[in-house]
């Protein structure tokens, strides 16, 4: 059973280096055949990793201990749930899903990629073909996930505790649908330099993955901040730790892209960029890859750590990164320059956009890296933390958000600023307003404080501008805006949404970093306690029996200003005897967009039990506003000129039209 | 007899990498605000050197313990913050900052926003003007002349 999984990888092996070579000997010779392998071995190699991952899978629903892997990672007592995520929740796991999706892509276009030019889509499922491989050798030299152990275990050592949550159901797969979905992006990059051709069409085929991938990967960043907030156990959302950064950089690098192909796919402008662009994109996130799984940067994410690992990826970083810029430096002095606009025009605004987002995802990627850079050149240790990031990475976004709402106000080709700023000045007056009343009734706010919530009011309302100008809002009779609003393309939807989660997510950051309030103190059973207006009274703490796990359970009731009870908030540590270790269930309560969050701690010497409390005001923004962004990308991703993909040549002619009498 | 070898600070390390966070403890803050908030302030930016990427003020670790109390000590004898600072390098190296110095080893690092947006904004603008003189010149006075003409007609 297991040996069929551990085949199926090996064949899929083999099929990925006919789908790396066939179909391009085939495109670069003009031989229909050969291309027409590309599509069933694409589908086929995908077939044989998901046969092979649901082999997997099983395994560890049935806690079969002869598979090595299983008996490292999972435990007969852990819930099913558990037991099924814990399929990726380790490093050979993780990477056998990062090969499944990579293939599921792969098949997705030589399924639906019917109406692209053949020699292109043979060329982009051999570039695909090339990723596969790579990982697929990697995988069965380095990271088998089938190994067997003689004499199989009685038991499994179980799954690091702070991984048996519902989160890792959701993030490793949307953030490696993210990650991976760039490596179409990428592949179609590769074949427009081999091909040394690219027009408007290649523009529409790529930006539908961009902005997939983009979505997933926002909400995959999105849900392991939130993971991290609720289960490390002190509230933080972002904490600039490496691993963070490497799925951060591919994003700030995918916004980027995601805008240029819009330049590229309505101005033809900003081609050679846009390639440049994507090629950078999943560059990044093999980088991301690569400084998770080899374990060079000390993280809470690296599961494994084995230099042999890491030396395989750094081949296959080398290897695609170099050989895909050496093309691009190679190739793209052939590719025609497009089309001319003015500096003041959407498409002036869009290249500041990738100007100040490209160099933030460089400052990211300097501040990550240079620990490594100082120590192997000097030999000096040192740390790039949050302070640095802070205080680099904000004045960044600082000018790029203050812009943001100009960019879809301004017209292509040749915009008007003092036109857009016209129109822009309800939503400056409502900024004001924010700043304004933020000083004059928060006690204790900063300057500072105020101008992040006015920056973010600024988003906001910019945003809806955007869509109430174009809908005719105070022009036209409510009738027509309302005609207008249903005729608007969806993309424009998708825009405003983005942009409106965007000011959300700043709302919510700059609410916390600046409005959060602790206590922190020992209580006793009875005691009460005050925080932001609502008061907290320990009742007790109760011993709780898990599955796998014993809990200590703290119960505090809350009280409103005016003494009512609003209910229960239960506040845990559990330990999981199998790996000995503790973890946290903070208790949060949601009050609006706010949250009440509740940890407990050891006990004291006198009986007490030591308890910290936030206020975290707007909190819940950050990840409401993420979810906006990735909603705005998939009603993007379901425009009309999306859905029908890239124009293909008529099928019938016309039918001559009755003329009237 | 905990933190005596290797040992216990590995065992030190695990905790911390695994564990939940409870940093500061009741009693550690200080009585005065404005000291405390400089403290913490401060704490933001030591790294506990037995965690993986956190700060003392996060951790729940006995050698950030100590170091918290370190640094109120500091304070609270009069030290500014970047005495404080410079003691705890003294101390522990340079790898206990969060934030690394301003130093020419460190150029590169705090220099690449600031490079990086400075020169793509001029290749922008470099770019944009080489495009701006494929554009068609002005008229001269013969065409402008006949332009009149042919409108006043």
């Amino acid at each position: 059973m297991v040996e069929i999984g551990h085949f199926a990888l090996v064949l899929a092996f083999a099929l990925a280096l006919v789908q790396s070579a066939v179909p391009l000997a085939g495109a670069r010779s003009g031989n229909d055949r050969l291309m027409a392998v590309g599509g069933p071995v694409t589908i086929a190699g995908f077939a044989l990793v998901a046969l092979a991952f649901a082999v997997l899978t099983i395994s560890y629903a049935r806690s079969d201990f002869s598979v090595a892997n299983v008996w490292e990672n999972s435990h007969s007592l852990k819930p099913m749930l558990f037991k099924i995520t814990g399929t990726w929740g380790n490093h050979e796991g993780s990477m056998l899903l990062w090969v499944l999706i990579l293939t599921f892509f792969g098949a997705l276009v030589a399924v639906f990629g019917s109406n692209l030019p053949a020699s292109l889509r043979a060329t982009v499922l051999s570039v695909q073909g090339w990723i596969g491989a790579a990982f697929l050798l990697f995988i069965l030299a380095t990271s088998n996930p089938f190994a067997r152990l003689s004499p199989a275990p009685i038991e499994g050592q179980d799954l690091n505790p702070v991984l048996q949550d519902i989160g890792l159901a959701i993030h490793p797969p949307l953030l490696y649908l993210g990650y991976v979905g760039f490596s179409i992006c990428f592949s179609f990059s590769v074949a427009a330099l081999i091909d040394g051709r690219i027009d408007a069409s290649w523009a529409r085929w790529v930006r539908p993955w961009t902005l997939g991938a983009w979505a997933f990967l926002t909400g995959g960043i999105a849900m392991g901040s939130y993971w991290a907030y609720y289960e490390l156990g002190w509230g933080g959302f972002w904490f600039w730790d490496p691993v963070e950064n490497a799925s951060f950089m591919p994003w700030l690098a995918g916004t980027a892209l995601l805008h240029s192909a819009i330049v590229m796919e309505k101005r033809s402008a900003l081609k050679i960029w846009t390639l440049l662009l994507a090629i950078l994109t999943f560059s990044l996130s093999l980088l991301g890859t690569f400084l998770v799984r080899s374990g060079v940067l000390t993280s809470v994410h690296a599961f494994a750590t084995d230099p042999s690992r890491g030396i395989f990826i750094l081949c296959i970083l080398t290897l695609f990164i170099g050989g895909s810029l050496a093309l691009f430096a190679l190739r793209a002095p052939t590719l025609a320059a497009g089309g001319l606009f003015h500096p003041i025009s959407r498409e002036g605004a869009l290249v500041l956009n990738n100007l100040f987002l490209t160099t933030a995802a460089a400052t990211v990627l300097v501040g990550t890296l240079y620990p490594l850079l100082v120590e192997a050149l000097s030999g000096d240790k040192i740390s790039v933390g949050a302070p640095f990031f802070n205080l680099t990475f904000g004045p960044l976004m600082a000018p790029l958000l203050v812009l943001v709402p100009f960019g879809p106000l301004l017209a292509w080709k040749r915009g008007d600023v003092l036109a857009a700023a016209q129109r822009l000045m309800t939503a400056f007056a409502g900024a004001l307003l924010a700043v304004m009343v933020t000083l004059l009734f928060v006690d204790g706010a900063s300057v500072l404080a105020a101008l992040g919530i006015g920056l973010a009011t600024w988003i906001v309302l910019g945003a809806l501008t955007d869509l109430a100008v174009k809908a005719g809002v105070g022009t036209a009779p409510f009738a027509t805006v309302l005609r207008r609003l249903a005729g608007l393309p969806r993309s424009m939807f998708g825009t405003t949404l983005a942009h409106l989660g965007l000011g959300l997510t700043t709302l919510g950051v700059v609410g916390v970093m600046a409005f959060q309030t602790e206590n922190i103190l020992a209580m006793k059973p009875g005691q009460t306690t005050g925080i932001s207006g609502y008061t907290l009274r320990f009742q007790d703490i109760v011993p709780v029996q898990g599955p796998n796990y014993t809990e200590r359970r703290a119960r505090f009731t809350l009280l409103d200003a005016g003494g009512r009870a609003r209910g229960e908030i239960l506040s845990s540590k559990r330990f999981y005897p199998v790996r000995q270790m503790p973890t946290t269930e903070a208790g949060i309560r949601t009050l609006g967009v706010s949250q009440l969050y509740v940890s407990i701690g050891d006990d004291t010497a006198d009986g007490g039990l030591v308890v910290r409390i936030w206020w975290k005001p707007f909190v819940t923004l950050i990840w409401g506003g993420a979810l906006a962004m990735m909603a705005g990308g998939a009603v993007s991703l379901f425009d009309r000129r999306l859905r029908i993909g890239a124009p293909a040549r008529r099928r019938r002619a016309l039918q001559p039209q009755a003329v009237a009498p | 007899m905990r933190r005596s070898g290797t040992l216990a600070a590995i065992v030190l390390a695990f905790a911390c990498w695994s564990g939940p966070a409870l940093a500061l403890l009741p009693g550690e803050a200080l009585g005065d605000p404005a000291l405390e908030a400089r403290a913490r302030a401060l704490s933001a930016e030591l790294r506990c050197m037995v965690c993986q990427n956190q700060s003392i003020d996060l951790s729940d670790a006995d050698l950030a313990h100590d170091l918290r109390i370190l640094v109120r000590e500091r304070l609270m004898a009069g030290d500014s913050d970047q005495q404080v600072l410079d003691y705890v390098v003294s101390r522990y190296g340079e790898f206990v900052l969060l934030k690394p110095r301003f130093n020419l080893r460190n150029a590169m690092l705090w220099g690449t926003p600031l490079v990086l947006l400075f020169c793509g904004g001029l290749l922008v603008m470099v770019v944009a003007r080489a495009r701006r003189e494929v554009a068609p010149a002005a008229l001269d006075a013969d065409e402008s002349a006949a332009l009149d003409d042919i409108l006043r007609r």
